[in-house]
């Protein structure tokens, strides 16, 4: 019996009237590491933006297993660099689910953020003020706060941009360990290498899923030619997508099982859905 | 030795209204100076400028209903102020416009209603003495509005402190891990707008803004961190005040100004000979370390 952590229930998300994700149905599995793949502007992003919860839903909802807490590493961080800060100051933020906005840090809290840096190659850059650190380090900065968050569903967005490669093997070291830790991970990546050797699971996007389950049978040059046919461009004058399309789905849907419409064809069976 | 008493001490010593001044100065700088941080590492700077024009109208019609009081004044202001800062802060959240843009457009209407108002019954001396107060007519009541505004302002940052912090560091990241960034934003400028206020009769609603961001900007010369560059901001706050207040006096300046030119005056040296100011950057500069 497998748990879920995350369920998809015909979610929407977009900007303006556009969705960049659209009507997607499924479950992330409790436990499960999976990278999501897909072209620029195929809503990778968005998809992490609605898992939070920074971006509401234009239609459906995602519904996390009760006492799921996440931990986020965004692709573009609103981070702001020159704000006088030192990295433990930083990576502490990372203590918030724990010590919320009033609970005094701990000796114990300062030890575990001394041992996140190290976690991460970065032993002793405690005092290190923000704006000095490389592109990298601050990624790995980031990191160390994710792993401080000690959440039970970790999204990561783009996480190896700017990072050289002994450090993207220190970061899937990481991941690896968190994934034996049975945390649920989803980790937005364009390596496609990279992901065969490391990521279980996989879900490739465009807008909608265009396959979803093991990553060796997700990445099958067809899938990818499909994936790659995706129009990334908005229609200003698209048709609307009509409610009651999707409705009939739900009216008799509530196993999941029957999202049957045409628009769909990825593959159902190969979804990770927990029945 | 009695030089320096007569120079520095006797005024306040041998004055009421000195030591009036003295002391709601000092208040004045203790909860205005670590919001004028906030607002600078927040970018805000300029918003103090605008919050100030804001608040007119409110003060203005405090003032036609029942003159010189300042409590009316008072109340009228933080209503006003409050009005703009909330529609501000709201139009820059809830749709595509910026902060600034939002302010801008919020406060030019403020100030334009309190000009009007202003003019349908003041004459410019009134208007003088909004735009710009006078800190040695301090009143009792005066005194415990300032004391009043300044225990709730530190008080409120004591307990939003970590959630400002995080909200000036990383914004997206308290949205994934809390509910309170909007709140602690509108709590911000809520504080900006009371301490603007509470500083208007002392310092007038225009120079009230000096008090608050002079200190901070200077302080950003001499620390990479935020709890000292507070305090430092605080202490700088002081000196200005009585070096302002004593030039004031010696000099007969108008105090008002004297206290926010002694605050350039630090900031100025600041520039200059602090440990992140031009000097000392330029002299480093041309030495390194090996790693």
């Amino acid at each position: 019996m497998t748990q879920t952590c995350l369920t998809f229930r015909d979610l929407t998300l977009g900007y303006g009237s556009h969705p960049a994700i659209h009507h997607l149905d499924g479950a992330i599995r409790k436990g499960s590491l999976t990278a999501v793949v897909g072209a620029n502007g195929s809503g990778k992003s968005t998809l992490m933006k609605g898992i939070v919860g920074v971006l509401k839903p234009m239609a459906g909802e995602v519904v996390r297993a009760p006492g799921v807490r996440a931990a986020y590493l965004p692709q573009q961080s609103e981070l702001d660099r020159s704000f006088p800060a030192r990295v433990v100051d930083l990576v502490s933020l990372g203590l918030w689910p724990k010590r919320g906005m009033l609970g005094r840090y701990t000796a114990e809290d300062r030890a575990a953020v001394s041992q996140a840096l190290m976690a991460v190659g970065l032993g002793g850059f405690e005092k290190r003020p923000i704006d000095t650190l490389s592109g990298g380090q601050l990624q790995r900065t980031l990191f160390a706060r994710v792993l401080l968050q000690d959440a039970d569903l970790i999204l990561l967005d783009e996480p190896f941009n700017a990072v050289d490669a002994k450090t993207v093997g220190d970061l899937i070291a990481l991941i690896k360990r968190w994934h034996g830790e049975e945390r649920t991970i989803m980790v937005v990546v364009h390596d496609l290498d990279l992901v065969r050797q490391n990521f279980p699971e996989t879900l490739l996007l465009a807008r909608q899923p265009v396959a979803w389950g093991e990553t060796r049978e997700t990445l099958k040059p067809e899938n990818l030619l499909r994936a790659r046919r995706f129009h990334e461009a908005w229609e200003e004058n698209a048709p609307w997508c009509e409610p009651d399309e999707h409705a009939h789905d739900h009216a008799h849907g509530h196993d999941h099982n029957g999202h049957d419409h045409e628009g769909h064809d990825h593959d159902h069976s190969a979804g990770p859905r927990a029945a | 030795m009695d030089a320096l008493y007569g120079l520095f001490i006797a005024p306040f010593a041998d004055f009421g209204f000195m030591q009036r001044a003295l002391f709601g100065s000092l208040m004045l700088s203790l909860g205005a100076c670590p919001i004028g941080v906030f607002l600078m590492l927040r970018r805000m700077s300029l918003s103090g400028d605008a919050m100030a024009h804001a608040i007119l109208p409110g003060a203005a019609a405090g003032f036609l209903f029942y003159g010189l009081e300042i409590l009316p004044m008072t109340i009228g202001g933080l209503v006003a102020g409050i009005i703009v800062a909330l529609g501000a802060g709201a139009v820059s959240r809830f749709t595509i416009q910026r902060e600034d843009a939002s302010m801008a457009a919020f406060y030019l209407i403020s100030l334009a209603i309190g000009v009007l108002m202003v003019s349908i019954r003041g004459s410019s001396v009134d208007l003088m003495h909004v735009l710009f107060g006078t800190v040695l007519a301090l009143n009792n009541e005066a005194l415990i509005l300032i004391g009043g505004i300044v225990a709730v302002t530190l008080v409120s940052l004591a307990i939003f402190w970590r959630a400002l912090v995080a909200e000036c560091l990383d914004p997206l990241f308290l949205r994934s891990v809390s509910k309170m960034g909007s709140p602690v934003h509108f709590i911000f400028l809520g504080l900006v707008v009371l301490n603007l206020v509470g500083g208007f009769q002392a310092l007038g609603t225009l120079l009230s803004v000096g008090l608050m961001m002079l200190p901070a900007a200077a302080a950003r010369f001499w620390t990479v961190r935020v709890e000292p560059m507070c305090v430092l901001a605080v202490l700088i706050g002081f000196a200005s005040c009585i070096a302002g207040l004593l030039l004031s006096y010696h000099a007969s300046l108008p105090s008002g100004p004297a206290i926010i030119l002694s605050a350039g005056v630090v900031y100025f040296a600041s520039i200059l000979f602090g440990t992140r100011g031009i000097l000392r950057a330029r002299i480093i500069h041309n030495r390194h370390r090996t790693a």
